[in-house]
């Protein structure tokens, strides 16, 4: 198998859906493999990855359900700590942003504001939301791909939390276009959100405001 | 030069001298310890105030130098207790005004990661910095040392230091709990929490003291409080290590006297093909030695603090330092 991704939990292999699942089966499938580490005890080891592997399996499919593109899961196994997914063709919107017309990128945040305000209203936080974990299709979609850090909590904190990691992301990798990008990744999500939207951008500047980096004269204590 | 630190951010007192070639002349220190319940800032402070002049003499006896040959004072300006803070900072202007030398502030947290990269000689390590007062995951990244996770709540040695005292295990708790937790046979479930980057202990330590009450073995209990406690604790650093592609992880702060959390951290390294440190434990726990090696570097680098600028603060962040020296 091929290794394309060797995180700090998990490696991410490319490999043939005839190989991993039946024979009859074409194209290529992402198998996520939870790795065994040493330094703990095997009872927690077992139960933080198998806990682990089947929470992203079924947040995959809740995002789905909530109208969030997420890679078809093909088959769970908490013996072996596997996730076997569909792979999904595209471009890493890492990759793309910077390089869109201006047009063209406020379309793209949009859709990814509505997304995060769809996993939102079905009460899932990601976690981890980086333009690393956005794959851009062809046909103009935007597929969430990894939720190995997402949980459920529909709290108005861990909704500020999320959009907030977002902005982070899109401050340190996109900085040439961080405003404008960000401005249009609010206007979809608060479109989608509907009422309570405030509410959670407000939260999002409180938090920003609690600041691990920002200036201190701008901050909400001292 | 020599530079003369004073360190009181908690309960140790501790007055060190560094050269600065980077030798450790002194490094001396005094502790306070409660007689019962945790650390009272101001009866901490008092002992401080009562300890100052008797370590004072002693680092200076075991530097075999007078004050006067003393060029500049570094002192913790924080982030710590209150009272413990103002009084060695008190110390330290009057020293520094004594002697017409320069007076710098230095920043606790990072004081105990440059002291690391001074003994270690360790380039650019990811530091898990972990005592009774901080709990902290720290890299250096454009000019600044950033805080890549932290504890939510308290800190993981106050997790165990209360644990220890709810079940009746006497001060210092934490080798006792790691004594006990080697006998340990049976792994018990206890709330393992990383939220992204951050811990969380709170919910842990009221876990396990409550299967304390409810009667679980307590050898049982260290063992399972420790592998949750450290587990999230390295699986927060590598997280950093795999984001920042660095190759060089330390452990420093009073907890890295934990032989499992030592041996926890060094199999993560390993895996990962990185090297792993520890300073001395001296210079792992509270002291002055780091205070004046980071005062140096921030002298030399052309930090100056006028007498204003000695203002304690107690909620001091690692991520609000320029890094100069850097």
């Amino acid at each position: 198998m091929a290794l394309i991704k060797k995180g700090a939990e998990a490696n991410l292999y490319l490999e043939n859906f005839s190989k991993v699942l039946h024979t009859a089966g074409e194209g290529k499938v992402i198998v996520k493999h939870r790795i065994k580490k040493s330094y703990r005890v095997p009872e927690l080891d077992e139960q933080l990855r198998s806990s682990r592997t089947a929470l992203e399996a079924k947040l995959f499919a809740d995002a789905k359900l909530a109208g969030v593109p997420t890679p078809i899961v093909y088959e769970v196994d908490r013996v072996s700590m596997r996730i076997v997914m569909e792979f999904i063709e595209g471009k890493q919107v890492k990759l793309v942003l910077d390089k869109l017309r201006p047009a063209a990128r406020r379309k793209l945040c949009k859709i990814i504001g509505r997304q995060v305000a769809r996993l939102h209203l079905a009460g899932i936080v990601h976690g981890d939301l980086t333009t690393s974990n956005m794959i851009l299709t062809r046909d103009g979609k935007v597929y969430f791909v990894d939720f190995g850090l997402g949980e459920y909590n529909p709290s108005l904190e861990a909704k500020g939390v999320d959009l907030h990691l977002l902005k982070r992301a899109l401050q340190s990798i996109h900085f040439k276009v961080t405003d404008e990008a960000y401005r249009a990744v609010i206007a979809g999500y608060m479109r989608e959100f509907g009422e309570g939207a405030r509410e959670v951008i407000k939260r999002v500047e409180e938090i920003e405001k609690r600041g691990r980096y920002i200036p201190k004269e701008e901050r909400a204590w001292h | 030069m020599l530079c003369l630190g004073i360190e009181g951010t908690a309960h140790t007192f501790g007055i060190g001298i560094v050269g600065s070639n980077g030798r450790v002349l002194a490094n001396v220190s005094r502790t306070y310890v409660p007689e019962e319940g945790g650390i009272h800032p101001r009866d901490a402070a008092q002992f401080h105030a009562a300890n100052a002049r008797a370590t004072l003499d002693g680092a200076l006896k075991k530097a075999k130098i007078g004050l006067y040959d003393v060029g500049l004072i570094a002192f913790s300006l924080g982030p710590g207790l209150g009272p413990c803070l103002r009084t060695a900072a008190t110390a330290a202007r009057a020293i520094a005004a004594w002697l017409h030398v320069p007076i710098i502030g230095v920043n606790h947290c990072i004081a105990h990661v440059e002291i690391g990269r001074l003994t270690e000689r360790a380039r650019d390590p990811v530091t898990l910095y972990v005592s009774g007062g901080n709990t902290q995951v720290i890299a250096f990244d454009a000019g600044r040392y950033r805080v890549f996770g932290e504890t939510l709540d308290i800190p993981v040695g106050n997790c165990l230091d209360v644990f220890a005292r709810e079940v009746g295990i006497q001060h210092p708790g934490g080798p006792t709990v790691e004594r006990l937790a080697r006998e340990g046979k049976r792994y018990i479930n206890l709330p393992y929490v990383v939220k992204g980057m951050d811990l969380s202990f709170s919910g842990l330590m009221t876990e396990a003291v409550r299967r304390h009450r409810a009667g679980a073995d307590l050898r049982d209990i260290c063992h399972s409080l420790q592998e949750t406690a450290f587990a999230a604790l390295v699986e927060v650093t590598e997280r950093a290590v795999a984001h920042t592609e660095n190759r060089e992880i330390m452990l420093t702060g009073g907890v890295a006297a934990n032989s499992r959390l030592r041996e926890m951290l060094k199999l993560m390294a390993n895996e990962r093909g990185a090297k792993f440190y520890v300073p001395p434990m001296e210079l792992c726990a509270d002291n002055g030695a780091m205070i004046a090696w980071t005062g140096l570097l921030m002298h030399k680098h052309g930090v100056k603090h006028s007498l204003a600028q000695t203002q304690v603060r107690q909620r001091f962040r690692t991520d609000e330092v320029d890094v100069v020296w850097r």
